[in-house]
């Protein structure tokens, strides 16, 4: 039996000669928050977009949920939610016709929609928004209805690509409980951040930095293994070598 | 199960067309722009051809012939020259399309059963209204100079060949223009907007909310096909009635054959803007490719200008260009009342190329980069 | 600009385009077919037949029931037929495009008289300035007048509001540089591209399609330098007045590309159309571009001899680029 959701060995992505993502190897457990921290530019993105079937891996492999995401991109695809760095639902479309829409494409029952959109929406304080058009939301709200269509179909991998970019502190504190509640529940969380405090909330990060894994462990040990006090401090003792500038 | 997937991103897209009339804007109006006024632009009907004489003979003979010219409906007299330089210096100032000279002892020859000749000189600048002006002059002189002969005598009266214009008996060039602006109509809005939209999901990123969902390829790419298709027999259909209604123009063959046509060279279409804007990266990218695919359609096509009249090479060239077999369905069930069974052939090859760019938009929508 | 992708596309396409018009499309008639239907077989029907096959112009496509002649046009495969009852003859045309109807009948109609009665008249017909008939002629102006227009109108527009979109125009404008700078900065990278479209263009039209090349020819050179002005100016205004690619590109289209092909004398003459449509012809840029390149590129003629256009394209270019910047600082 093994409980290792997501298993990466040596993936790699170059784009002609520049190699985003170096030969990475990590698993990552059911029901773990897994956080991946890295600068911009670093190639979490990337690692990412190869997990979630959305990009080719030069090399190496990995499943997620059982599946390999070379070779049955569309079966990973039914296991997993995807929140992308930029929002990217139907802005002219509501809340709710967003919702359904993505609902029926994982192939959720009217009835099975109905049921979750309603505890979903009670759960994230929308339900007065329900028929709001998307691209009159506010920052914040969008985010979290892009949380609520990439777990509507409670995915049993869920990825969030810098979810909190761009929201206040307290919006971003809210954004943690919605990923504890949904990772207490089983779902595996996998987030990338740039946001170091953060990773304090996570129970195990992964440091990258140009394109390869320089520290994996969980907060704790990584405090310890490098004397600080906080990730923040151990990031900047890490990625002191980083070579890419910060905005690549 | 699929076809639930389908349902809702169709839903989708209505909601979308919704949301942003501007489709639904182009779709009623273009129609209706295009029907209405290309028809009075587009003709290729040679009038108002100015013809300066250059009369060197100044016989009563030539006198005849310059009214002979001028009874031609076409035609015009731009004025008499007593040289040939004077008569080009009006043509280099453009109030000249044609020269005609008439040599010294013109009539003299004729009389004496001589064979005499004239000289036509045709402004190439523009070619059509040139040429086809020269043949009307040319044309004109023959026949005042038949009817001098036989008054005279010199020549027996003959009988010119009777001449029978089948399907368009008044030559009416608009009648042929109406079913090829049907066929232009579904190229520019059954090609661009699908393009259009497919692009604007790229540049949104809502495509890769969808990319990273388990829809298929074929569903999303025929969710992308389906409101064009609709669009593009709302399109035909509103073209049809100004037609008849405006025009006069009713189809002689039927119009379940026409609609069939329209189904087909639609998917054709909305195929090719859907594999373009897939491989294209930006919308200028998109829009470029896209507008050069429609000016060799309408230029190769047979649209504006004959097949017929392309060199060799040209002509295989255009078996690869699909709206021509569209446009010669179009004429034909139009103006011909052909039926099925008789252009089937052409039918055969557009529902190859409909198979064919709808496997190629589906084969070029990545869902990995 | 730094899409080099695009950029090849845009030198790429015109070329395209040019080689086909130069080449591929013509206006002559050529290779009708033709068939015959005679009661019966004389030596004048022979001879007819022999005459049509001779001749270039046609194809004789053999005997046929007069019956079968309807079925055959209408199944797309027959142009002109040649019926004979009692040694006299009647033509009948596909007469659904009545340019070749027209022009195939007559020509079929002067065989069967050459055939039957010597010719008691000679008359020659030349054509001047283009004596080969060549249809490139005709089309390069308009080709010309056409891809400037998608190229400066288009591509300025849509990239100028594309930088709106991303945000990167305000901070230009924020900036301290002027914005007359600014204006020209975006201006010159389309402007030089569109003169090396120009060479490309000029090139290909005077060494590949052979258009006749004297010292007026430079005359093109001024004429086009105007024209790309006039229509940067438009692209500019363009995205002064709208807020999405989506949209300039829509109206860029609607409001240039139909114009231009339709109401410029490209494709067809302009003394055909209707008064109030040849009133709406005369604001249409493209129509005095055309016609000053017609007249300087294929009859030669000096600048001098098309001065009114000149004025017109000058005039439209001054009014539309004060317009362009006025709203382009209005808009701060």
């Amino acid at each position: 039996m093994n409980s290792d959701v997501i298993i990466v060995r040596n993936l790699t992505k170059r784009f002609g000669a520049f190699t985003a993502v170096d030969a990475i190897s990590f698993s990552v457990r059911r029901g773990e928050i897994f956080g991946f921290l890295g600068a911009n530019g670093a190639g979490k993105t990337t690692a990412m977009r190869m997990l979630c079937g959305l990009s080719i891996p030069t090399s190496g492999s990995a499943s997620v949920a059982g599946c390999d995401i070379v070779t049955e991109p569309e079966p990973v695809k039914r296991n997993i939610g995807y929140m992308s760095q930029r929002f990217a639902l139907y802005g002219a479309l509501t809340v709710m016709q967003n919702l359904r829409l993505f609902a029926t494409v994982y192939g959720m029952s009217d009835a099975d929609f109905r049921q979750s959109a309603r505890t979903l929406m009670q759960w994230l304080d929308m339900e007065s928004l329900a028929d709001t058009t998307v691209s009159s939301l506010p920052v914040g709200w969008k985010q979290k209805l892009a949380f609520a269509a990439a777990t509507i179909h409670n995915p049993s991998v869920l990825f969030l690509d810098e979810p909190t970019g761009g929201v206040d502190p307290i919006t971003r504190r809210r954004f943690w409980e919605l990923i504890y509640k949904v990772a207490s529940e089983g779902m595996t969380v996998f987030v990338t951040t740039h946001y170091l405090d953060e990773a304090e909330y996570c129970d195990r990060v992964c440091i990258m930095v140009d394109g390869s894994i320089r520290a994996l462990d969980t907060p704790a040990e990584l405090k310890k293994k490098y004397k600080c006090d906080t990730v923040d401090a151990v990031f900047r003792q890490v990625a002191q070598t980083a070579l890419r500038s910060a905005d690549a | 199960m699929k076809f639930r997937i389908l349902m809702a991103l169709l839903r989708k897209e209505l909601l979308l067309m919704r949301a942003n009339p501007f489709v639904l804007r182009v779709v009623l109006a273009l129609p209706v722009m295009v029907m209405l006024v290309i028809p009075l632009v587009a003709s290729m009907d040679v009038r108002n051809v100015s013809v300066a004489v250059v009369n060197l003979d100044h016989s009563p003979l030539a006198a005849r012939l310059t009214a002979g010219i001028e009874a031609v409906g076409e035609l015009n007299i731009a004025g008499g020259y007593d040289s040939y330089a004077g008569a080009i210096d009006e043509v280099e100032r453009g109030r000249a399309d044609v020269v005609l000279t008439i040599p010294r002892g013109f009539a003299r020859d004729f009389s004496a059963g001589r064979m005499p000749s004239l000289d036509i000189a045709a402004n190439g600048v523009n070619a059509t209204k040139g040429a086809t002006g020269a043949s009307y002059v040319a044309g004109a002189v023959s026949s005042t100079l038949a009817a001098v002969a036989e008054a005279e005598g010199i020549v027996l009266p003959e009988d010119a060949p009777a001449m029978f214009n089948l399907f368009n008996p008044t030559l009416n060039f608009r009648n042929y223009m109406i079913p090829g602006l049907m066929v232009m109509l579904i190229i520019m809005i059954c090609g661009f907007l699908p393009a259009m939209n497919i692009v604007g999901e790229k540049e949104s990123g809502t495509i890769e909310a969808v990319n990273v969902t388990p829809v298929g390829r074929f569903t999303f790419v025929l969710s992308k096909l389906i409101p064009y298709w609709v669009a593009g027999l709302i399109v035909v259909a509103e073209a049809m009635l100004i037609g008849r209604v405006v025009w006069g123009l009713a189809p002689l063959g039927s119009v379940c054959v026409l609609f069939l046509a329209a189904v087909l060279f639609i998917l054709v279409m909305s195929g090719l803007g859907v594999a373009i804007a897939n491989v294209s990266s930006t919308i200028l990218q998109c829009i470029f490719v896209m507008f050069a695919c429609i000016m060799v359609f309408q230029l190769m096509g047979g649209l504006f200008t004959p097949i017929n009249s392309m060199p060799s090479w040209a002509r295989m060239l255009t078996l690869a260009v699909p709206p021509r077999y569209y446009i010669e369905i179009m004429r034909s069930v139009y103006l011909k009342g052909s039926s099925f069974a008789e252009i089937w052939t052409q039918f055969a090859a557009l529902a190859a190329f409909a198979a064919g760019f709808c496997a190629l938009a589906a084969a070029t929508y990545r869902k990995r980069a | 600009m730094r899409d080099w992708r695009t950029v090849v596309i845009v030198l790429v396409m015109p070329v395209i385009l040019l080689l086909l018009f130069g080449f591929a499309i013509s206006m002559e008639v050529n290779d009708v077919r033709v068939v015959m239907a005679v009661d019966a077989h004389s030596d004048s029907s022979r001879r007819l037949a022999a005459a049509i096959d001779a001749n270039p112009c046609f194809i004789f496509s053999g005997l046929v029931n007069e019956q079968q002649i309807e079925p055959l046009m209408r199944g797309g495969r027959a142009d002109v037929a040649l019926v004979g009852r009692n040694g006299r003859w009647q033509i009948i045309a596909d007469a659904s495009n009545p340019v070749i109807a027209r022009s195939a009948a007559a020509y079929v109609s002067s065989v069967v008289t050459e055939t039957a009665s010597p010719q008691t008249l000679e008359v020659t017909v030349h054509t001047l300035y283009n004596p080969s008939l060549r249809s490139a002629y005709n089309f390069v102006p308009g080709i010309l007048g056409m891809i400037f227009i998608l190229v400066c109108a288009i591509m300025t527009s849509v990239s100028i509001v594309s930088e709106k979109e991303s945000g990167t125009m305000d901070m230009l404008l924020v900036s301290p540089a002027r914005p007359g700078l600014i204006i020209l900065g975006k201006l010159i990278p389309y402007f030089i591209l569109s003169c090396v479209l120009l060479a490309l263009m000029l090139a290909i039209s005077y060494i590949v399609l052979g258009l006749p090349f004297s010292a007026e020819s430079l005359g093109s050179i001024i004429l086009s330098l105007i024209y790309i002005v006039l229509s940067l100016s438009i692209g500019l205004l363009v995205s002064t007045l709208v807020a999405t690619q989506l949209s300039a590109l829509i109206v860029s289209a609607m409001l240039f590309m139909i114009p231009v092909i339709m109401l410029s004398g490209m494709i067809f003459p302009i003394d055909n159309m209707p008064q109030p449509l040849q009133w709406i012809s005369t604001i249409v840029p493209a129509r005095w571009y055309i016609e000053a390149m017609r007249r300087v590129m294929i009859q030669q003629l000096p600048l001098a001899a098309v001065w009114r256009e000149l004025a017109m394209l000058g005039a439209m270019t001054l009014v539309l680029l004060s317009l362009a910047i006025t709203k382009f600082r209005s808009r701060q």
